[in-house]
């Protein structure tokens, strides 16, 4: 015992409070626990750092105009002139009529499942909702290329060419004709809304269904229907989710790759209409990446990625003041 | 009463709503939304039967035994299987959990402990925008993180970008699964004199170890049906095939580290790659297998997930008491 004591005594300090940082185990555990946290920011610094990087020689060579909606809507490997704006425009347009599309259904079928159907079949059509987003993307773009697209697509694409085509203005969105396969920014628009379909459906049910019943009772109570106490208490109080919700849905359908790519019939096109193929940044870079022919078209993809990166981080830090804010205002609704 | 119908109208307004004329249109637009609202329900699910049930049928016609023992036949030679991409997207999964399991639960621990702390908030910012990220925006990261430095395009890049497709999901249903341990066991635990990392193992993981598990199973069906995260890192091999690398290693008297660096090294295929190759191809029989592979690939992941959320659902409904 003496000696045992003795021997620990000669050891440096350092050692020895090591050792018995090693022995009660508490400092490693944290240890690792923050080691690995840390990982995982520094994962999300260096995928900013590394596209920042690596887009470097597009960044000098071609500057600003890569961005400008104004130069020419060029994308040329070979003579090295490349603009990104219809790209940008692809990705906004598809995700514009994806969010339309899908908002209002999204709405409706949080409001079924949360306060119309029957407690039995709730977790059942819950269930089905959100398999629809477990389907792989892959699965969406082959079901789109054969069945989907000649089916719905190309006959509601010639309607709408026919029907608002020749409008003035908004014409210009549906200048057809679309063709025969149905490969166009609407089809991938459309494919993208039945994408983000469930991610906002059960967001803004979660959020429905943490709504204290208080409050739907003291509506019933003042004589209201119950579309009147949907409408007038309940989409008003969880007003703050449901945008989180769809902010959600509108990040996943700007970044959605492999559908798009397999419907939306990726050619270089300056026509801002919908009936008409085109690219998405997504598409554009899974299109292209592997066949690029030099450093500076290499780097320009990236630059790409890099823009798409940005515009999802913007999304999230918007999501995030807003839940800030809105939490600020109604201390209440935060903590339900 | 007073927020319903704002002040300047509420007379009139007020008479209209207690009038016989008022309560029936009022009770008929009801009764027509909230059908509208089933309805809907109904129309988003068309895509889901519509989607499997013709995968399905379509994708069960070519389903053979040579599909899952061979490898792919060169283009337009009739026949051969897709062992290649099924050993590839288990060879990735591995890899993938690997990195993502320690890294997700450790990180899930300490965002669940400690969440206002710096740290906890920028994880929690952190695990946000990593399942945000665009995913082929995920595969240009593993290109430049893994491939342009070794210039391999490989497993170990693949493996690596379908982790960090997968860390989002794992550190939020394992945090949610350890919020979920009643505090009076971990708190017993404490106080009996058992360090934190004891209690961790011994008392809140094993609590939460169905959760856990099943949180792993849904990031993994989702990570196994990605295809962006592994175009510009795994690349696609249709000579990729574990057993002749290992033969081929055991034969030039390699080391187990050497055999496995090897495999690490190779470009690998998975179900999900090659179902996008093939359905990009011009001959008919590449579409058509790639019906068959959709058709695995969805039953796959359709189990996982069904399984999965019906075990979180009892567990979590048993948890809560």
């Amino acid at each position: 015992m003496q000696k045992a004591i003795s021997k620990q005594h000669n050891k440096p300090a350092f050692i020895r409070k090591f050792q018995s940082a090693l022995e009660h185990g508490d400092r490693v555990w944290i240890g690792l626990n923050i080691a690995m946290s840390v990982i995982v920011v520094a994962i999300m610094v260096l995928i900013g750092i590394l596209l920042w990087n690596q887009s470097a020689v597009s960044r000098q060579q071609i500057g600003l105009s890569f961005l400008s909606p104004f130069a020419a809507p060029t994308w040329d490997p070979v003579n090295n002139t490349y603009n990104t704006w219809s790209f940008i425009y692809g990705t906004l347009i598809t995700s514009l009529v994806a969010i339309v599309i899908a908002v209002p259904l999204s709405i409706g079928i949080a409001i079924f499942l949360s306060e119309l159907c029957p407690p039995w079949l709730r977790a059942p059509l819950s269930m089905l909702v959100e398999l629809l987003s477990a389907i792989p993307s892959v699965v969406y773009g082959l079901w789109g290329i054969f069945v989907f697209l000649p089916a719905v697509i190309t006959p509601v694409g010639i309607f709408l060419g026919d029907a608002l085509g020749s409008i003035p203005l908004l014409g210009g969105f549906f200048a057809g004709p679309i063709a025969a396969s149905g490969s166009s920014r609407l089809a991938a628009g459309i494919i993208l809304a039945i994408m983000i379909i469930p991610t906002i459906a059960a967001v803004s049910r979660d959020v429905f269904l943490a709504i204290p019943s208080s409050q739907r009772e003291a509506s019933l109570a003042l004589g209201a229907t119950r579309w009147e106490t949907i409408g007038r208490v309940l989409v008003p109080y969880g007003t703050s989710g449901i945008l989180g919700a769809v902010i959600l849905g509108l990040g996943r359908a700007l970044g959605e790759t492999m559908a798009v790519t397999m419907v939306i019939g990726n050619s270089l096109n300056s026509s801002i209409s919908l009936l008409k193929p085109g690219y998405t940044m997504s598409s554009l870079i899974a299109n292209q990446f592997a066949e690029s022919v030099n450093a500076l078209n290499t780097s320009a993809l990236i630059e790409v990625a890099l823009v798409l990166f940005l515009m999802t981080l913007a999304l999230n830090i918007i999501a995030r003041l807003l839940v800030w804010r809105v939490s600020r205002r109604f201390p209440a609704e935060a903590r339900t | 009463m007073a927020a319903m119908f704002p002040a300047a109208a509420s007379t009139k307004k007020a008479k209209y709503i207690s009038s016989r004329k008022g309560f029936v249109r009022r009770r008929s637009v009801n009764a027509l939304m909230l059908v509208l609202t089933g309805a809907v329900t109904l129309l988003a699910l068309i895509p889901l039967f519509w989607i499997i049930g013709y995968v399905l049928l379509k994708g069960g016609q070519y389903i053979n035994i040579d599909f899952f023992t061979q490898l792919p036949r060169p283009a337009g030679i009739p026949g051969g299987g897709v062992l290649n991409a099924i050993e590839g997207t288990i060879m990735l999964t591995i890899v993938a959990g690997v990195i993502a399991i320690p890294i997700g639960s450790l990180s899930a621990f300490y965002a669940a402990y400690h969440p206002n702390t710096p740290l906890g908030i920028a994880l929690r910012f952190g695990t946000d925008v990593l399942a945000g990220i665009p995913s082929i925006v995920v595969g240009i990261f593993g290109y430049a993180l893994v491939v342009r430095p070794t210039g391999h395009f490989s497993l170990l890049a693949g493996g690596i970008a379908m982790a960090i497709i997968m860390l989002p999901t794992t550190i939020r249903t394992t945090e949610e699964m350890i919020k979920l341990v009643p505090t009076n066991l971990r708190e017993g635990s404490l106080a009996l004199g058992s360090s934190e990392w004891k209690t961790a193992f011994k008392v809140t993981f094993p609590a939460a170890l169905s959760g856990i598990v099943t949180g792993f199973l849904l990031s993994l069906a989702r990570a196994s049906g990605e295809t962006a995260p592994l175009l510009f890192t795994a690349l696609g091999n249709t000579n990729f095939d574990i057993a002749r690398l290992i033969n081929g290693g055991i034969a030039s008297g390699q080391s187990v580290i050497a055999i496995i660096g090897n495999i690490l090294l190779q470009p690998t295929d998975s179900l999900a790659l090659t179902l996008f190759k093939y359905s990009q191809d011009p001959s008919i029989d590449r579409i058509n297998q790639s019906w068959a592979v959709a058709f695995v690939l969805l039953l796959l992941i359709l189990v996982i997930n069904i399984i999965a959320r019906a075990w979180v659902e009892s567990r979590a409904a048993k948890l809560r008491g």
